[in-house]
């Protein structure tokens, strides 16, 4: 690989039913327990029902779900925050990774990370994030979350190419994500119809215990 | 809070961060070598079989026996029409499923009162001699017709599966039938009815004849949440709703996951009130003459004046249900006339959204109309299917391109053989729903009260069973506990060892069912087993035959059924018959050749064996439900009586003077809305129990498979869904821990309050485990609060029909 390729991902929101396939063919491959998800599916979703008084009803509900795993973003805060050097970004990838030698398990990373990308693993106090698959890109395989959605709703590529495969993808600031000049994640979305601008507030995250 | 994240903190929810600090000590850490590339990694071909519809294939990688990963990416293209068959979430799980803890290792007998889960471990010489023993003295004592399978379809195995069983109680004089299934049994009498045969009710169109659509109605049908697989209906809908733009409308009480942007339009609707809507859509469509009346003229028997059976008169025909009115030629609707205003108060819908619907409907090119099973599982079951069936046969718009009968879609097609059962000398028949009465009071059911079939009648065409359920074999089913109706009342009965004397269960874990057992035989797993299988019932659009093979040994002492059951035929005597002097390769050998004659393009098994899958899209082209009864109703008639469609039914109407009924029981020679217990009409019971609850497919399970998997209670929650506004009344918030009950039981729960599901409404996936701790159920098994009360006409399963309370714990 030559130096200065930036890896992402595009998740297509459109085509996304939330089945969480790409969640659970992630911990297969790393057998990560329970508490660990380094990709998650979040479902946002809102509208108001009205009670009409005549037996009927009204409402104008929507939802949709976005697919995250580590956008391995190109000002990453947990690189920043990082004491010791242990959460670093690759130059031959741009992939973010840790340093499992050198993590203390102090967690600053999670802090600073507005996605949630950063996960401790408690019983070994060492820190965890997806890796962007780096062997299987070494074997020309996609990521497994890609490889195994069923609705064909994420890849994973050079950004530049990326860009020109999904011309109508936009940056993700879209609910319930941070505005992405945070931290210029690498992550093209296609939205939903439904989609929410970050910062909505006509909607909430219906799934924490999920994610 | 697990984890502190921007996302979790953004929200308004009144939770404080609990971080912990900064941890410095080095010796804490723990260094993490670098994964070493994978040496010696073998990979075999396995497969799903699970209940869902779509056997998806899985990439087993083992290393010295033992799985590492599952995988199932195999293509070069991914094209769609040349695409992967991915596994959804559960088949990526399955690993964790093999290697679950409460695994079934090795034979045992119970030791504790049943129902108990103690057992000891005996060997399997041991526990082959006691079923031998047990099944030959039942057989001696009461006869073969008090031995019942209860429903299974956890292993959907085409050679070493239940069908093996079957084959060697055949041989052995046969066991008491059962009719009909948890999924589909008032599906297939509504189609039976109706189209003259089950077929249209659960084979209809194919998911790609909406492609000739341009407007697709979905009644409960959710095909990402019942069929996720990447080659079913799912990815089969997405493609054809994002390519070719057709109109959506959906109606649920839930807004679903086949929803979420991919709908034009969702109508909520209140549980059982479909029939309702359906009416009302035929009003309009009667007073704006919209019907196709030169269809219902030619193919139908009911609608009006010209086409009721000899002796039946205008004021019993279906028009005249609708306008509720006696004259011939008169369009002025009585007081009772099925109006969009009277099904809106009843439906939730709004009138003017009804009207509107209506319009599109008959306004649209080649509507696709689907009639979901959800429909099926409620108490006026069968009406309510029929009702639905109506709107595509009013419009006249079946049997043509982008239209469909109202049936589920069928699915693509290859063939593999199944081990043959041979036949069952004994022709009595139960439904399935009423085993549990069977064991209590078998002797007493009848053919007209309770649907008993295939015995001696008298004049009025009664005759009793005759028989009570002694001994129960289960193999890879969870349904004698769990899945079935009302767990408190059948574990009473179960528990009850003068009863059902004998309960053989033959799993891979501690089910609920399992503990229950008298005899536990533990089976190996998919991953453990060579079987050559296809797509199963609803795969989609594309078929496909796997050849499964193991690189990974059973585990423990498990055994695959054929080698048991080869053994139990040679205690029993009958080794020779079952056998056929064939070994177990002779048999896989035979089915692989029946296989390839039936698809020649199919390669050698030793291709098959690294190749693992072959598939074909549409391998028989689209299928367009009904098309030749359409072309040529004289040359292809239907399954009536009358071969033409049912409207109105004469053999129902004959059931609907001589069947002996529960009072508010309905048959009708009619499709009709009916008002039932427990329904959002039962205004008395709902004085105490005011929340209608309703189950439903989640992705976390096939039914009750997969429970077992950590990995999947943690993704997709088991909990209750309930509207904001029923949520605020009660003070609850999601996440809470809930009471659902009604007089049959109470079962905990979180809840999960969302906008997307009905007012009044509430919703929980069906399949959990039941694991009593005093009167409540922690497990949240939703069959805790359902009834044994039967279905009318098939004396099936209403298992959507409920009405509950729930508050905090």
């Amino acid at each position: 690989m030559s130096n200065n390729i930036q890896y992402g991902f595009h998740v297509d929101a459109s085509k996304c039913t939330g089945c969480k396939t790409c969640q659970v063919s992630c911990k297969d491959r790393k057998d990560l327990p329970v508490g660990i998800n380094w990709r998650r599916v979040y479902e946002y979703g809102g509208g108001q029902w009205t009670e009409n008084g005549d037996g009927t009803v009204s409402q104008n509900v929507f939802a949709y779900y976005m697919s995250i795993g580590c956008n391995h973003c190109s000002e990453p805060v947990c690189v920043k925050a990082c004491p010791t050097g242990a959460m670093h970004k690759r130059r031959e990838d741009g992939l973010v990774h840790v340093a499992a030698d050198l993590c203390i398990g102090c967690e600053s990373c999670a802090r600073a990370c507005p996605y949630d990308a950063p996960q401790i693993d408690k019983d070994r106090k060492v820190m965890t994030k997806c890796d962007g698959c780096y062997e299987r890109l070494a074997e020309g395989k996609q990521p497994s979350c890609v490889e195994s959605c069923p609705m064909r709703a994420i890849d994973f590529g050079p950004m530049d190419e990326l860009k020109a495969k999904y011309p109508g993808a936009i940056s993700p600031d879209v609910a319930p994500l941070p505005e992405s000049s945070v931290t210029t994640p690498n992550l093209l979305i296609t939205p939903n119809r439904h989609t929410r601008p970050s910062g909505a507030t006509d909607g909430e995250v219906l799934n924490y215990s999920e994610v | 809070m697990e984890r502190r994240s921007f996302l979790k903190m953004s929200a308004a929810l009144s939770c404080a961060a609990t971080v912990s600090g900064c941890n410095s000590s080095s010796k804490d850490v723990e260094v993490v070598p670098p994964t070493p590339p994978v040496a010696g990694e073998n990979l075999n071909w396995s497969a799903c079989l699970v209940n869902c519809g779509s056997n998806c294939p899985v990439q087993v990688f083992s290393t010295d026996g033992v799985i590492t990963r599952v995988e199932s990416e195999f293509t070069t293209t991914d094209k769609y029409g040349d695409h992967d068959v991915r596994a959804c979430l559960r088949g990526r799980s399955l690993r964790k499923r093999v290697y679950a803890p409460d695994r079934l290792k090795y034979p045992m007998k119970r030791v504790g009162p049943r129902g108990s889960g103690q057992f000891e471990r005996i060997s399997w010489d041991e526990a082959l001699d006691l079923v031998a023993e047990k099944l030959q003295g039942t057989i001696d004592q009461y006869g073969n017709e008090s031995i019942h399978f209860t429903y299974n379809s956890g292993a959907r195995y085409h050679f070493s599966g239940k069908q093996c069983l079957y084959r060697l109680m055949n041989l052995k004089g046969g066991y008491l039938n059962a009719y009909g299934d948890y999924s589909w049994s008032q599906i297939y009498e509504a189609a039976g009815q109706t189209y003259g045969s089950a077929g249209p009710g659960w084979q209809g169109s194919s998911v790609s004849e909406m492609q000739n659509s341009d407007l697709v109605l979905m009644v409960g049908y959710n095909p990402s949440e019942i069929r996720m697989s990447g080659s079913g209906e799912a990815y089969d809908f997405l493609m054809q709703k994002q390519k070719n733009k057709f109109k959506t409308i959906l109606i649920d009480p839930r807004y679903t996951d086949s929803a979420v942007g991919k709908e034009d339009q969702w109508l909520a609707i209140r549980p059982g009130t479909d029939a309702a809507l359906f009416e009302a859509l035929a009003y309009e469509w009667i007073t704006t003459n919209t019907v196709d009346q030169a269809f219902l003229d030619k193919y139908c028997v009911g609608y009006d004046e010209k086409t009721m059976p000899a002796g039946v008169g205008y004021e019993e025909s279906y028009k005249a249900y609708i306008l509720d009115n006696t004259t011939v030629g008169s369009s002025i609707p009585g007081v009772n006339a099925k109006t969009p205003e009277w099904a809106a108060a009843i439906t939730g819908i709004e009138a003017h959204i009804i009207v509107e619907l209506a319009r599109e409907l008959a306004a649209a090119r080649a509507p696709f109309i689907q009639i979901a099973a959800s429909l099926n599982r409620q108490a006026a079951g069968e009406n309510n299917t029929r009702a639905g069936y109506m709107l595509p046969i009013l419009l006249g718009q079946l049997g043509l391109p982008g239209t469909n009968c109202g049936g589920l879609c069928k699915g693509s097609f290859l063939h593999a053989p199944f081990m043959p059962t041979g036949s069952n000398p004994v022709k009595k028949a139960i439904s399935f729903f009423t085993f549990t009465q069977a064991i209590e009071d078998g002797k007493n059911m009848t053919v007209l009260s309770d649907g008993v079939q295939g015995v001696d009648t008298d004049e009025e065409g009664d005759g009793k069973l005759g028989t009570d359920i002694k001994a129960i074999i289960n193999y890879g089913g969870n349904a004698l506990i769990n899945q079935h109706s009302d767990v408190r009342k059948t574990e009473k009965l179960l528990q009850d060892e003068s009863k059902c004397e004998f309960i053989l269960v033959v799993d891979n874990w501690m089910t609920p069912s399992a503990k229950f057992a008298d005899v536990l035989l533990p089976d190996v797993t998919w991953l453990e087993s060579e079987d050559l299988i296809y797509q199963s019932y609803a795969a989609g659009d594309t078929a496909t035959l796997v050849q499964m093979s193991s690189g990974v040994d059973p585990m423990f002492e498990s055994r695959p059924i054929y080698e048991v059951c080869v053994d139990l035929a040679k205690r029993m005597g009958v080794e020779a018959e079952f056998t056929e002097g064939k070994s177990r390769k002779d048999w896989l050998d035979q089915f692989y050749a029946e296989s390839k004659a039936a698809t020649p393009g199919l390669p050698d098994k030793e291709v098959m064996l690294t190749q693992g899958i072959y598939r074909k899209y549409l391998p028989d082209g689209g299928y367009i439900v009904l098309e030749d009864f359409r072309n040529d109703p004289e040359a292809n008639p239907l399954g009536t009586p009358s071969g033409k469609i049912e409207i109105y039914s004469s053999r129902l109407a004959d059931k609907a003077r001589t069947w002996k009924l529960k009072e508010g029981d309905v048959i009708s020679a009619l499709p009709k809305y009916v008002p039932t217990w427990e329904g959002y009409e039962d205004t008395e019971t709902k004085k105490k129990y005011p929340l209608q609850l309703t189950g439903y497919h989640t992705k976390g399970r096939a039914h009750s498979s997969y429970h077992n998997v950590p990995w999947l209670r943690e993704v997709v929650q088991d909990a209750v869904w309930m509207n904001p506004l029923d949520a605020n009344k009660r003070g609850l918030k999601t996440g809470d821990k809930v009471h659902i009950f009604n007089d049959r039981g109470t079962i905990e729960v979180e809840v999960k309050v969302t906008p997307r599901i009905m007012v009044g409404v509430t919703a929980l996936g069906q399949g959990a485990w039941f694991q009593p701790g005093g009167d409540v159920d922690k497990g949240g098994c939703l069959n805790v609060l359902t009834t044994q009360r039967t279905t009318p006409v098939t004396k099936g399963n209403p298992q959507h029909t409920n009405l509950v309370e729930i508050r905090k714990v």
